[in-house]
């Protein structure tokens, strides 16, 4: 072949190999190039570079929502790179394809494998194992060499205080897992199996790795953390609107959408796979909105930037709102907007005016049928569930189909057709009674939040209590005369739309500055009132026409402030009010963590081992760690800060933060762990003995004071959590928030806190035992599972080296796209590492082995809260009231949690965890409160995987493990699928399975998804549909398939009637400013220049969490090491410039860090991307004298009483789904130039042992 | 005398920076394939700029200070701006036009071995920073390939920015008028490439059947003038093998009609390549047009039109292969860079031809500015016109309007589609598209199928020899695939060198900070 050279010089070189060529010397261009014909021979040395051996399909488990299938290049038994696969299965000819997924992080992955970064070896703290040792030598048996050690505090004390200080020391896996199982049963048999918690996060990300884990603690009887709801990734509006945990339109459909808002979600930074369906339907014709604080990524994208204050973004969306109901439900009629709200929006439902405690007039429950003397033809248990409206046909009273009294009566007539449920006649929802003869506009008062005062955020002078002119009707009812109006009226007043009714509370045009106009959103967010205008008509505008096809994607940016469900009920109330919800192409994005583990159903029986016994302990983890890391003992936030200005202070007065956390415990709305201050198996053994009703025993004994919740007193040591699981997380260096809180009170090592607890300020919760002295180290074993030394493995006595993405398999999906797909083991795990489902078969076998003697067969007492998706979701209704306080009995399941008494064998654990138990075959499976059998798809998995020697399934390999998920779900096998489908059919008396009868005959096995990702099959357990002509879109069914949203009113629940609710002022959606964390004016140094800013944690473009982030190729592409953005005037009020060692701290900890300086970071904010963990080029505290911190070191959560709610329809509890959650972007720090460096290394850096060359 | 064209084929590539989310995943499956290795661990082949910045090298794109490319004697020949033969030859020892190490960055490391290995301490181990070349703590890492990501660092050093040239910058430093943009960056492939022409060994040449500039690892004697010769600062010293290196286009997949990893990992999908055909005669004359402004005109002209007779007679004539006349047919990069005219050139004023094209980006409206219009007009976008035109056309702010207006003409004109039900053909009018021309480039941009995206033909190595002996015997020896050569060349330096890039690897440092030597380590797995 002919090379090209220039010959500017005339080049002389021999041809000093044998060519081949045949074509002669010339030159061109006007001699400006000649051709030559010397030999190419060294081009081989890049091709045989490019050669490999093989390709295997992998992914990276990490809480990424991108999900994406990778191609892993093995070459002489090595991995030596990636390169995404590009082979999925195709959209649709008129949209672009899924190819290629992948990023950044993910590309960077191979750099892990075999780098120094890798865990290789077991590895212990070195004090523990010298103490182990010691005890094992004068106690032969592992448990009581443990109880040796723990019966000695000094000794207990010796190692925790070395946590996180190094000094580690390599053990075999029999010795270490000796110790593990030692631990467990001795917790168990003196404290309770649920002492033994584990914390692993996002099972869609490998859901096989995270069943090993959960399957060994639910066998055992450990408790399971939620995670979810603990990072402050989900979205508790969700539940409240829709009785949904998340559920979300894939991103191929942004591609249908023709307007789409980015609101608070960097979609390029944190969405990387799927941002070409954004940038590319730009091209389609679709506008794109960035409204974000900085000029984030996703700006660039963006035809108008709207950059409200950070956390200020609900009254922004809430004056979009006040311009759409103004022009198109006010001024004009729009019937698309209209017949949408009707049937799909509680918008028509009826309301109770109550006077409050100052004998004002509020908003108030929903009026229901119960409250007529005859129940409205209803019968009575479910009258009360069972919300009205008015039909404009008949104009009367009527109960219509799909509320969710009508979920759980059997009339199968729970759907979204509008029929009156007595009769089936055909009603027309009447929205307002405006124009109703028998109404009058009477005076209702409404909260007013945005006057309180912030240093840092704008208010307005308005009052607390807003009175509006609302058009009401009297009714008389059997308690009497009351006042009702619709959802609709009162809605249209809280958002300050004049509708002619002379309303001094609403704007007369757009430039009064009254709630929520577009006026009083720029006072309050700073974005100029006519660019909302502008907005809210062209998006409006653009979903009137389309039918719904406009979209807002948000994300962590809004959820993670205290208030989030105002922004986001503000944002999703635009979409309901445009009929976008359930549109193909329209409606609420809400992507936050890789919550969609699509084969549930299947994966939750191995998960929960609900194959075995039933219920499992899931905890929620965000009350978990409130309570025993101690941030409640810091609680600065009062109640009365948060309450409603029309809410009966009284009520209130001398309650908590924690103390409603108790209430909900014990009225059993939120689940609780530990959960009795006795041992569950002394109390299950009294049970079994007596033959006692579990229920009615524990109930008669909480009520008499002989057994107490442990949650009253979480400092005393009968009820701390004793073990502690991490795996497939990096708790303490990514999502613990409050750091330091950890380390100081659950491990009991050197830790930053800076604050005082309450101790001396007497303001004391008063439904929890304050201890003088706070514990610290609570824990007696902390062991976590990683493939890299993170900060949680730095602080843990047990190190375990766990095989990476490329060396297992598993299953992964994503809410991002429909399909399924798997790891792959494309070398065996490396050095000494293996995979999760291996380690915990290791506990699992240690522990029958060890229980002998210690724990036998044994009956365990259960306490599960009142559970969502179960008739018992109707027990509690409005009444509030407290069996504690002796204001009713105490009723298992109805006013306290739910009881059972579980049997477990301990000599069968490993038997167990290795095959599938009976329950499955004898109760079945399901999701979402329907149920079907299970029989063809065992016999199935009887010839697919073999079986045990008793006739048993058997689970013994990962791979097993896959093809049980796989073969148990509709999503994955089509038989089933249509089972389930027929399933929901007697809820709703309509036929479904139309909607997979074209896939009833698939069955996805693992070896398939190696060849190929698959597209999910259609199931009830989501509300989308996967088909060839709409992609997965959230609330399709509902929409489409009259499926009811499982809500009070089975519609999308716009108004919140919930005592606790109306309590703090969110029954409608209203603005709230962030609230004051007070962390900063007991610690400010003002002897030196400083400046205080807003600490905000985005997620970052550098790792996936703290995963990725500490490879090198990460590190080279950001700044190597933590760094903290601030703006380019902040900075020179602290003399920084950029590149510059500062630090940030508060009470709760302090982080130093380099400063990236950046104009397009906003005055008065400090970004610190997200996970930066402190174990790469951190230096040390000059304030604390400690490792310089994790993001988290200057976070402490605070938690919402009305997350606590529960007992009550769609806010009634399930793991990870409601329930409290631990935001952080409210918090300030002080910011300071470091003066002083410091490593703290053991060695100096002349000193390094690294010897180059 | 007609005049007789002389016909080559290249594979080029189009970035559509429109699209481009600055990820970086173009630069890591590069660098984890091509330049993980000793001596290149501060080579991008392939990099990505945030712009407004300096870029990586410090400032690669002033030639004032690096003189790279090629300038025009007084009598309009061109010559290299780093000065002549003469010239060079007495600077190879000390050429003061070469980048040193701080203008890119000291490549580092962390002593990630300390995590697990640290004694117990009185502070949680950290790993700390090593440089790479060194093998010394680092006291701070000062800079990176990427350390302008996101706008990083003041306004007053990102500005120092050559494409600022002749714009009122001060505004661009305000908040609020804040615009940013990604700019990915490989070597050019340039027609006229200033790196062929600097080296004293010959070793750089461009391939004849595919366009690929390669430095021949055998030749190369480590001179380095190509370094400072290239204007895009895309060659890299390697230090280890003391050779300098550069992105290959990937060869091996390009030979196997597989697109370069930098296109195929781009998960933006903002990556085309293709192929294009142009007349080798009239290189010397394109790339001496005397006003830079007229350069791009210039190169666009040597571009020929796959469909026409005379061309495809002439190419087959030149020995062109079938596939490839073919795949000109259905190049994405022709449709943009000459049918739509949506495609620009970097830097064409450093007159090398550069065959990597982009496609400028849209941008949000500007803050200070008023407009109820659903979509920006060209004139209210926030990134400059002309600082798009300083990149892209030598200053020339009218072929970058007209790109811009296209695509912005697109867009209305499938909003009026999808969203109204009409078909505005005068919003195509307006800016010289037809309806056909719209549909392709919303075909090519918008849904930009892989095999549209890609449309790379085979390199036909069966004309090359001996094809079912190179088949039937490659990978028997130390051997090419391409080649039945059997001169085993160690190219990249000796093997059994450390590579730091995977951290600290010492053993002696293992064993050294083992913490507690009286413990017994089980016996069978012992301490490394």
């Amino acid at each position: 072949m002919l090379n090209i050279v220039f010959q500017e010089y005339v080049v002389s070189h021999l041809l000093d190999r044998l060519t081949f060529f045949t074509k002669k010397k010339e030159a061109f261009a006007d001699k400006h190039g000649i051709t030559t014909n010397e030999s190419r021979e060294w081009e081989k040395a890049y091709r045989e570079r490019w050669q490999h051996d093989k390709i295997v399909r992998s992914t990276h488990g990490n809480n990424c929502t991108g999900s994406c299938s990778w191609k892993i290049y093995v070459k002489n038994g090595l991995v030596t790179w990636e390169t995404q696969q590009t082979d999925y299965p195709r959209t649709r000819p008129d949209m672009p394809n899924h190819e290629p997924r992948g990023c950044q992080r993910g590309a960077s992955y191979s750099w892990h494998l075999y780098s120094q970064a890798r865990l290789k070896y077991p590895l212990v703290r070195t004090k523990l194992w010298r103490l182990w040792q010691a005890a094992k030598q004068q106690h032969p048996d592992p448990v009581t060499a443990w109880g040796s050690i723990m019966a000695r505090p000094e000794a207990r004390q010796s190692y925790q205080q070395e946590r996180g200080m190094g000094g580690f020391i390599r053990a075999s896996w029999d010795e270490l897992s000796e110790i593990v199982a030692a631990a467990n049963i001795y917790t168990a048999k003196t404290y309770g199996p649920d002492r033994v918690v584990g914390f692993s996060p996002i099972p869609a990300m490998s859901m096989v790795s995270f069943a090993a884990g959960s399957r060994y603690l639910s066998l055992f009887g450990g408790s399971c953390l939620s995670f979810y709801d603990w990072y402050c990734d989900l979205p508790p509006s969700s539940p409240q609107i829709w009785g949904e945990q998340t559920d979300v339109p894939e991103s191929a459909d942004w591609y249908n959408s023709n307007f789409i808002i980015t609101w608070g979600s960097n979609v390029p930074q944190t969405r990387t796979p799927d941002a070409h369906f954004l940038s590319e339907v730009r091209y389609k014709g679709t506008k794109v909105v960035a409204v974000t604080p900085d000029y984030a990524e996703v700006a660039k994208f963006a035809d108008n930037w709207l950059n409200p204050q950070q956390g200020t973004d609900a009254a922004l969306a809430l004056a979009m709102g006040h311009v759409i109901l103004n022009e198109f439900f006010v001024k004009n009629t729009t019937p698309y907007f209209v017949d949408y709200c009707k049937q799909y929006s509680d918008m028509p439902f009826l309301v109770v005016l109550e006077k409050n405690s100052a004998g004002l007039l509020t908003s108030g429950r929903m009026l229901r049928a119960s409250e007529f003397a005859d129940n409205l033809g209803l019968n009575a248990e479910v009258a009360s569930h069972t919300p009205l409206l008015i039909d404009s046909l008949s104009q009367t009273i009527v109960a219509p189909n799909g509320t969710i009294g009508s979920r759980w009566d059997n009339s199968a007539k729970w759907n979204l057709e509008l029929k009156n449920i007595q009769d089936g006649e055909l009603i027309d929802p009447l929205l307002s009674l405006a124009a109703n003869a028998d109404s009058q506009l009477i005076e209702v008062n409404f909260p007013y939040f945005g006057n309180v005062q912030h240093e840092c955020f704008a208010a307005t002078s308005h009052e607390s209590i807003l009175t509006h002119q609302i058009p009401a009707r009297k009714l008389i009812v059997a308690a009497g005369e009351i006042w009702v109006t619709t959802v609709y009226d009162l809605f249209l007043a809280n958002y300050g739309v004049e509708r002619g009714f002379k309303d001094d509370n609403c704007a007369k045009n757009y430039s009064e500055n009254l709630p929520y106009s577009p006026a009083w959103q720029e006072k309050i967010t700073g974005v100029k009132a006519q660019s909302v205008i502008d907005i809210a008509r062209q998006f409006a505008d653009n979903a009137n026409k389309t039918q719904g096809r406009s979209m807002i994607i948000v994300g962590a940016g809004l959820n993670h402030w205290y208030n989030m469900d105002m922004t986001y009920r503000a944002i999703i109330n635009l979409l309901v009010m445009c009929g976008c919800v359930g549109k193909s192409g329209g409606g609420w994005c809400h992507y936050v963590g890789q919550e969609k583990l699509r084969p549930q159903s299947g994966w939750q029986q191995l998960a929960t081992a609900t194959d075995w016994s039933r219920p499992p302990r899931l905890m929620n983890g965000t009350s978990f760690f409130y309570a025993h890391s101690d941030q409640w003992r810091y609680e600065k936030l009062g109640i009365n800060e948060v309450l409603s200005p029309l809410a009966d202070p009284r009520e209130w007065a001398n309650k908590s933060i924690i103390d409603c956390n108790v209430i909900a415990e014990r009225r059993g709305w939120l689940p609780t762990a530990p959960q009795l201050q006795s041992n569950p198996l002394t109390i299950g053994a009294t049970i079994h003995s007596n033959q006692a009703n579990p229920g009615e025993y524990i109930a008669r004994e909480l009520q008499n004071g002989t057994l107490k919740l442990a949650c009253n007193d979480p400092d005393n040591p009968q009820n701390w959590p004793r073990n502690m699981f991490v795996w497939r997380s990096n708790l303490l260096g990514a999502s613990g928030k409050g750091h330091e809180y950890f380390l100081k009170h659950l491990l009991g090592t050197s830790n930053g806190v800076q604050g005082k607890d309450l101790g001396s300020s007497g303001k004391h919760p008063s439904e929890v035992v304050w201890h003088e002295e706070a514990p610290q180290g609570k824990l007696d074993l902390l062991v976590t599972l990683d493939f890299r030394m993170s900060s949680t493995c730095m602080y843990s006595d047990i190190v375990l080296p766990t095989a990476s993405w490329y060396e297992k398999n598993d299953l992964n999906t994503s809410d991002m796209h429909p399909f399924i797909h798997p790891f792959s083991q494309a070398v065996d795990p490396v050095w000494g590492s293996r995979n999760d489902w291996e380690i915990y078969k290791l506990f699992a076998a240690q522990v029958s082995k060890l229980a002998t003697g210690h724990l036998g067969v044994v009956h365990d007492v259960v306490l599960t809260p009142i559970l969502h998706d179960t008739k018992a979701e109707l027990g509690q209704g409005l009444a509030l009231q407290d069996w504690a306080r002796g204001e009713c009995t105490a009723i298992a399941n109805l006013s306290m949690p739910n009881v059972t008494l579980v049997e477990r064998d301990y000599s069968q654990i490993y038997n167990k965890y290795t095959s599938l138990g009976p329950l499955v075959e004898t109760l079945g499976l399901g999701s979402k409160g329907i149920n079907w059998t299970a029989d063809k798809e065992i016999q199935l998995l009887k010839e697919l995987n073999y079986t045990t020697v008793d006739g048993r399934v058997k689970i013994e390999s990962d791979i097993d493990a896959c093809e049980l998920i796989l073969s148990l779900s509709p999503e994955t096998n089509g038989e089933v699928a249509i089972k389930a489908w027929e399933a929901v059919s007697k809820f709703t008396g309509r036929s479904h399975t139309h909607l997979v009868e074209a896939r009833a005959d698939e069955k996805i096995r693992f070896r398939d998804i190696q060849a190929q990702p698959r597209k999910i099959i259609t199931s009830p357990t989501w509300s989308g549909i996967e088909s060839e002509h709409v992609s997965y879109t959230f609330s399709y069914t509902n929409v489409h398939e009259y499926i009811p949203w499982r809500t009070l009113s089975g519609r999308q629940e716009l108004y919140q009637d919930h005592p606790w609710m109306r309590a703090f002022g969110e029954e409608h959606c209203v603005y709230k400013p962030p609230v004051n964390t007070k962390s900063i004016e007991s610690i400010i140094d003002n002897s030196e220049k400083n400046v205080v800013l807003n600490f905000l944690t985005p997620h970052q473009k550098w790792g996936i969490h703290s995963t990725h982030a500490d490879n090198l190729i990460m590190l080279t592409l950001s700044r190597g090491g933590p760094n903290v953005w601030i703006s380019e005037s902040d900075a020179k009020l602290i003399d920084v410039v950029d590149n510059d060692w500062v630090e940030a701290y508060n009470e709760n900890g302090s982080i130093a860090a380099r400063a990236v300086v950046s104009q397009r970071i906003p005055e008065g904010v400090i970004m610190m991307y997200h996970a930066q963990d402190k174990t790469v080029n951190a230096p040390l505290s000059e304030k604390t004298g400690l490792r310089g911190g994790v993001h988290n070191s200057v976070t402490r959560i605070t938690m919402k009483p009305t997350h606590m709610i529960g007992g009550y329809h769609q806010l009634s509890y399930g793991w990870n789904y409601y329930g409290t959650v631990g935001s952080n972007r409210d918090e300030f720090i002080v910011l300071r130039k470091m003066k002083n460096v410091e490593w703290g290394n053991s060695y100096s850096a002349e000193e390094t042992p690294f010897t180059a060359k | 005398m007609t005049y007789q064209p002389k016909i080559r084929a290249q594979i080029g590539m189009v970035l559509n920076l429109d699209k481009c989310i600055g990820c970086h995943t173009c630069s890591v499956s590069c660098k984890n394939v091509w330049t993980s290795r000793k001596g290149v661990e501060y080579a991008w082949f392939n990099n990505v700029e945030t712009k407004p910045g300096v870029g990586f090298p410090n400032n690669w794109e002033d030639q004032e200070r690096w003189k790279g490319g090629w300038d025009l004697t007084r009598g309009g020949r061109l010559k290299l701006k780093q000065g002549s033969k003469l010239k060079i030859l007495a600077t190879l020892f000390a050429n003061p036009n070469l980048p040193q190490i701080d203008d890119y960055y000291e490549p580092f490391t962390f002593d990630f071995q300390h995590l697990q290995n640290a004694p117990k301490s009185k502070t949680t181990p950290v790993a700390t920073p090593l440089s790479v070349i060194t093998g010394k703590a680092m006291k701070k890492i000062t800079k990176g390939p990427n350390w302008e990501d996101m706008l990083s660092g003041e306004f007053s050093k990102r500005s120092v920015d050559y494409n600022f040239n002749d714009i009122a910058k001060e505004m661009y430093g305000k908040f609020e008028n804040t615009f940013m943009m990604y700019l990915p960056r490989l070597c050019e492939h340039c027609l006229n490439p200033a790196c062929v022409a600097s080296c004293p060994s010959g070793a750089i040449y461009k391939r004849e059947q595919d366009g690929i500039v390669l430095i021949d690892q055998d030749k190369c004697r480590g001179w380095r003038m190509c370094v400072s010769g290239c204007p895009y600062k895309k060659i890299y010293f390697n230090w280890e093998s003391n050779k300098s290196e550069k992105c290959i286009f990937c060869y091996p997949r390009i030979e196997s009609g597989e697109p370069t990893l930098c296109a195929e990992t781009c998960v933006g999908r903002i990556r085309t390549l293709g192929v294009l055909l142009y007349d080798a005669n009239k290189i010397a004359e394109a790339a001496s047009v005397t006003d830079t402004k007229d350069l791009y005109a210039a190169q666009l002209d040597m571009f020929l039109d796959p469909h026409d007779p005379e061309v495809i007679r002439l190419a087959r004539a030149e020995g062109v292969p079938e596939s490839w006349l073919e795949a000109a047919k259905k190049s994405p990069i022709y449709k943009m860079a000459i049918d739509w005219k949506v495609a620009f050139p970097l830097h064409p004023e450093y007159r090398t031809l550069p065959m990597v094209w982009y496609i400028p980006p849209l941008s949000p409206i500007q803050q200070t500015l008023e407009s109820h219009n659903v979509f920006p007009d060209n004139e209210s976008m926030r990134i400059p016109a002309k600082y798009l035109a300083n990149l892209l056309t030598a200053g020339n702010v009218a072929p970058v309007h007209l790109a811009l207006s296209r695509m912005l003409a697109m867009r209305n004109f499938m909003r009026g589609k999808h969203v109204e039900g009409i078909s505005d053909l005068s919003i195509l009018e307006k800016v010289g598209l037809t309806e056909n021309m719209v549909n392709e480039m919303y075909r090519y941009m918008a849904i930009a199928n892989y095999e549209d995206r890609f449309v790379i033909p085979t390199s036909h190595s069966e004309y090359a020899g001996d094809a079912f002996g190179t088949r039937s015997g490659c990978g028997f020896s130390a051997g090419n695939c391409s080649s039945n050569g059997d001169n085993p060349v160690d190219v990249f330096g000796k093997t059994h060198k450390v590579n730091f890039f995977g951290g600290n690897p010492s053993s002696k440092a293992q064993s050294a900070q083992n913490p507690n030597p009286q413990i017994n380590i089980p016996q069978n797995e012992s301490q490394e």
